[in-house]
């Protein structure tokens, strides 16, 4: 048996597929980011369709764009970012050993994703008010009646799954809340802490690329 | 039961005897690899075949010369297929100047033919041998494809664009046109027949049908009953760009970016008037989306193209 | 010779009753849910298949609708692309060999794997649901406007139901790929690996990264059907061909998805019953991994008369040739590794010389098809089908075949009757060539494909497939038969039968359920027939 697999042999939170906590850390890890990289292939495709739609339809999809409140999805993109620093911090906590401000920084996180999904929620509710939400009660100006609707297809479609992978992320900050509650996260092994941070970073990046595409087309001055 | 059973289809186009001597050339390159490599296998299998329980085969680990070798012959095998496959679809790309035009229309689960002068044939479409002739076509539901196997064309047609195929045929004679993208439940009952005839014959047919008058001629009187002719006027006193003469030539749009005016830009002028405005005039013309048919979009692109340039008039 | 007897305690009897077997986090446990999961849809796409080839043989469409034979040719396609050849070999084979071969306890990630066959199987029950419900019509390639405007049949579940499925490839190539990169044995390094492992490696390249683009592609076709979206739908400013760039981008990959795995199967096989290095070792293994990265750019060859302009035709024609060659590098090398080997005449060896032919054959027929002025007529006709069988069933279902009469032994401890797999593997060879071979002749006279009813002067080849067909259809029944009966009265193989070399066959058959008693530490070169190592049986 190998020594370092020795030392480590009794960990109680090594898997009994792998010879020590190194090894099982580096796994989980590489595992996350390999999901991350499906990840971007799934919303690339998407990201992907509305550039063409983009590219071929640019009045119609400004003019719909400019029905987005801008203030509400700047506030959100801070939120996020705010929520990635928690984040970090909750990671770096670990790293230390220091429980309690683990559980602290996640509770911030969590509260921070719920408030952006409270004012996703918000303005979803503003767009079916304004019948913008696609389907038999859209509405638009004639002219650019068409494609409208298939940008405000694109916009549910995106910022819907992007939800859905917050909704995920708090749940697993959920099971990282309860997991740091009860000792399994100590200064030896927090790389699910770490990973769930990669995690959570990536939904703010996929944020990040989704507001400006979504809310700034063409409120660069004119 | 093998006679009347073909093991080669016709040939009855220009295209078929370029397609047919570059499948000949692929097959012989099969018939070659596949003996080569079944032949081996088989040889090698019998002859190492082992002979005691615990024997083991020869350590060789591998030899660089032979691997290049057989990257590289193949590599240049390949580029020349490539190159051969690539003038042939050059060649049935890019149809001939003067082509006999038609319009194809199909919809589940049928096909309707539209020559220039009126005639409409449905499921059967006549030409003349020798002649190029260019279908434009369009679907009005599901993607469709219009393939003659005897003139070893075939192209998708699909809604809202139009895509074109372009063949000359060889020789008279009636030759199967099949629906070769699946489009639902009939998708094998859409077949059709491409009747070739002599020149002659043709013209005995041309003659003999339409009595509604040419497509242009039914888009006029489209484009008066629409009204179109309130803003498109040949004296430029109109709010709309003069169409004399413009089919074919290039204009400019408001965001500068320049394009030829075909039957694509003209069809989509009509269903979406907003999506690229010609430098210098308004947005205001209303879409008749919903309004006009394919068949119908179909006589105005052609009363379009009939419109020639009027001769400018001096001022004194 | 000493005796042979079955370990006292392997996997297969560690732990008794259904939830030690539907709760397992043994990947060799998880293998054999997967196998009979992929043999329950493998049978009920075959099925299909037999009734479609019975409706062929004659030229009126009189044994059941259009409507009917429509959902008929989509769910063979469907069941036996989604649910039985991009899973097989990886989630069968591989599950149970890639910790062996690498010396490992288990995969990375033990739990995610058997989530992975629950996911899988959820995918497959909204596929059947709308199979018992009125079924699909679409066509397995769900091509926009009609899957999303025009059909009224199941396309929601079932596009769900691939949807689902889709995350059960992506996170076994998860699995794979952290397997390999970091719980390799001691000694183990890339080059000392298995070919096996090199292809399956590649494969997990492909399913991490094409299946997420299915994935969102086939989601936005059912919330186009639930909430009239117009992403496809020109009527609304969407556009048809859109949806086959995003189709083609994953489903092109797939193919290679599915026949890479069954490469690798055939490597460990042409290696064990030559019982010689495979020739070439390192140009195999990289082969691997450029079909891998080339197989993502080539998917337009699908789209030549679909209306992309000829500009992109014509690169993706020279991309699609330029995949052939690591394949072709492939079948060379094989065939040299035959030359001066110890060649033994066993089941797994018939099926992998079988698939080197056929495989052949479907491949060269691929350079017709990336010829885009020969395409254009081939192109969505019979000549497609009998290509793309000839690689998916001469080739992966050959190789499948071979590795699973090959591991059987370490897989159940017992050995299946000799005789009746080889007389198995003449009557598929046969059956096979008899249903496709003809079909190439009728792809190039003009018999378009998803054709009900066809024009009488082509029924005489059709016959003929059918006939093949029904052959064939024989031969997949047979091996059932015996493996079956094998796992109760076969002789005991012993840990290593076949005198081969590799991580696997040094421990027992079965093996234990944390694979080896201790972790291996490998000094030895892949393959290495000729010297005498500690550990394995020459």
């Amino acid at each position: 048996m190998l020594p370092e697999a020795a030392h480590h042999a009794h960990h109680p939170a090594l898997a009994h597929q792998f010879d020590s906590l190194g090894q099982q850390k580096e796994a989980a890890t590489l595992g996350m980011w390999v999901f991350l990289l499906t990840e971007v292939l799934f919303f690339g495709g998407m990201f992907l369709t509305y550039a063409i739609y983009r590219a071929w339809y640019p009045e119609a999809f400004a003019a719909a764009s400019h029905e987005l409140d801008v203030t509400l999805g700047t506030i959100n993109t801070v939120v996020l970012i705010t929520s990635s620093l928690t984040m970090a911090l909750a990671v770096h906590a670990a790293q230390l050993g220091q429980r309690k401000l683990v559980l602290w920084f996640l509770v911030a996180t969590m509260v921070l994703g719920a408030a952006f999904l409270g004012i996703k929620s918000v303005e979803y509710y503003h767009k079916f008010e304004e019948h913008h939400v696609p389907g038999p009660g859209f509405q638009f100006e004639r002219e650019y009646f068409r494609h409208a609707q298939l940008f405000f297809s694109l916009y549910f479609i995106m910022t819907g799954l992007h939800a859905l992978h917050m909704v995920i992320g708090i749940g697993i900050m959920l099971v990282m809340f309860w997991w740091t509650w009860r000792g399994t996260i100590t200064r030896d092994y927090y790389s699910p802490i770490e990973i769930s941070g990669l995690y959570w970073h990536f939904v703010d990046i996929v944020w990040i690329f989704l507001f400006p595409l979504l809310y700034l087309i063409g409120r660069h001055g004119s | 039961m093998w006679s009347g059973t073909p093991l080669f289809p016709e040939s009855a186009s220009t295209m078929a005897s370029r397609v047919d001597a570059l499948y000949f050339f692929l097959l012989a390159i099969s018939v070659f690899f596949s003996l080569l490599i079944a032949g081996l296998i088989v040889f090698y299998a019998v002859k190492y075949r082992r002979r005691a329980a615990d024997s083991v085969g020869s350590e060789i680990k591998g030899g660089l010369v032979l691997e290049l070798t057989w990257t590289i012959v193949p590599l240049l095998i390949t580029m020349v297929i490539f190159v051969w496959g690539a003038s042939v679809f050059f060649a049935m790309a890019r149809p001939p100047d003067e082509t006999i035009n038609i319009y194809v229309v199909g919809k589940q689960w049928m096909w309707k033919f539209q020559h220039l002068d009126g005639q409409r044939e449905i499921n059967e479409l006549h030409v003349p041998v020798g002649r190029p002739v260019k279908l434009i076509m369009t679907s009005e539901d599901v993607i469709h494809d219009v393939f003659v196997p005897a003139f070893r064309i075939k192209a998708d047609v699909v809604p809202g664009r139009y895509t074109h195929l372009w063949f000359q045929s060889t020789k008279p004679g009636r030759y199967r046109l099949f629906c070769a993208e699946y489009c639902g439940t009939k998708h094998s009952g859409m077949i059709g027949q491409v009747v070739v005839m002599d020149p002659s014959e043709y013209q005995t047919w041309l003659s003999g049908g339409a009595a509604e008058g040419s497509l242009a001629s039914a888009g006029a009187k489209l484009f008066q009953d629409l009204a179109c002719n309130t803003c498109h006027r040949p004296d430029a006193q109109g709010r709309g760009p003069v169409l004399e003469g413009l089919f074919g030539k290039t204009v400019t749009l408001q965001n500068g970016e320049t394009l030829s005016v075909d039957e694509a830009y003209v069809r989509e002028s009509i269903l979406q008037p907003a999506a690229k405005i010609a430098s210098g005039f308004q947005p205001i013309m209303p879409t008749f989306q919903g309004l006009v048919t394919e068949e119908q979009l179909l006589e105005l692109i052609e009363y379009v193209k009939s419109l020639h340039e009027l001769p400018q008039v001096q001022p004194r | 010779m000493a005796t042979v007897i079955l370990p006292p305690r392997h996997y297969l009897n560690d732990g008794y009753g259904i939830t030690s077997w539907l709760l397992t986090r043994d990947h060799k446990r998880i293998a054999l849910l997967y196998l009979a999961a992929v043999t329950f849809f493998f049978f009920v796409g075959g099925a299909f298949a037999v009734l479609i080839r019975v409706e062929l043989a004659t030229p009126a469409g009189d044994l059941v609708s259009d409507e009917t034979y429509n959902k008929l040719f989509t769910m063979h396609g469907v069941m036996m692309v989604f649910f039985f050849l991009v899973p097989v070999i990886p989630a069968v084979l591989g599950n149970f060999l890639v910790p062996i071969m690498i010396g490992a306890k288990d995969l990375a990630f033990p739990k995610l794997n058997l989530a992975s066959w629950y996911i899988y199987i959820i995918g497959g029950l909204f596929t059947l649901y709308a199979l018992v419900t009125g079924g699909v019509d679409t066509g397995w390639t769900f091509y926009a406007p009609f899957s999303t405007v025009a059909s009224t049949t199941k396309v929601i579940p079932t596009a769900l139901g691939i949807f689902i499925t889709g995350f059960s490839s992506i996170l076994t190539g998860l699995n794979f790929i952290v397997t390999i990169h970091r719980m390799r044995a001691p000694g183990m390094t890339w080059f000392r690996m298995p070919l096996f492992l090199w292809s399956t490696y590649a494969t997990s390249l492909i399913m991490v990264l094409g299946t997420p683009v299915l994935a969102i592609t086939i989601l936005l076709v059912a919330v186009e059907r639930i909430f009239r979206f117009g992403f496809f739908d020109p009527t609304l400013g969407g556009d048809p061909v859109l949806f086959q760039h995003l189709f083609w981008f994953y489903s092109h990959p797939a193919v290679y998805i599915m026949v890479l795995p069954a490469m690798g199967v055939v490597s460990e096989l042409v290696a064990a019953f030559c019982r010689k290095p495979v020739f070439g070792y390192s140009f195999v293994a990289f082969a691997s991994v450029g079909i891998a990265v080339l197989g993502f750019l080539v998917w337009g060859h699908h789209m030549f008369v679909a209306g992309e302009s000829v500009y992109a035709a014509l690169v993706f024609s020279i991309l699609s040739f330029l995949v052939a060659i690591p394949s072709a590098v492939k079948v060379f090398n094989w065939t040299a590794t035959m030359y001066k080997g110890a060649i033994s005449w066993d089941t797994p060896m018939l099926y992998a010389i079988g698939f080197i032919g056929l495989f052949t054959i479907g491949g060269l027929t691929g350079l017709f098809l990336a010829a885009v002025g020969l395409d254009v007529h081939v192109t969505d006709t019979y000549f497609i089908i009998a290509h793309f069988h000839y690689i998916m069933v001469g080739g992966t279902i050959m190789g499948y075949l071979g590795g699973l009469h090959y591991w059987w032994p370490k897989i159940s401890g017992r050995l299946y009757n000799e005789m009746l797999a080889r007389i198995s593997a003449g009557i598929i060879f046969i059956g096979f060539n008899l249903t496709f071979f003809p079909q190439f002749i009728l792809g190039y006279l003009g018999m378009p494909r998803r054709y009900h009813a066809y024009p009488p002067d082509f029924q005489v080849l059709n016959v003929l497939s059918s006939a093949g067909a029904s052959i064939l259809g024989v031969g997949y029944l047979i091996p059932m038969i015996y493996l079956m009966w094998s796992l109760r009265y076969g002789r005991l193989a012993g840990a290593n039968p076949w005198g081969a070399v590799g991580l696997e066959w040094t421990t027992t058959s079965p093996p234990p359920t944390e694979n080896f008693t201790e972790t291996p530490v490998v000094t030895w070169e892949a393959y290495d027939y000729g010297a005498p190592v500690e550990g394995h049986v020459a």
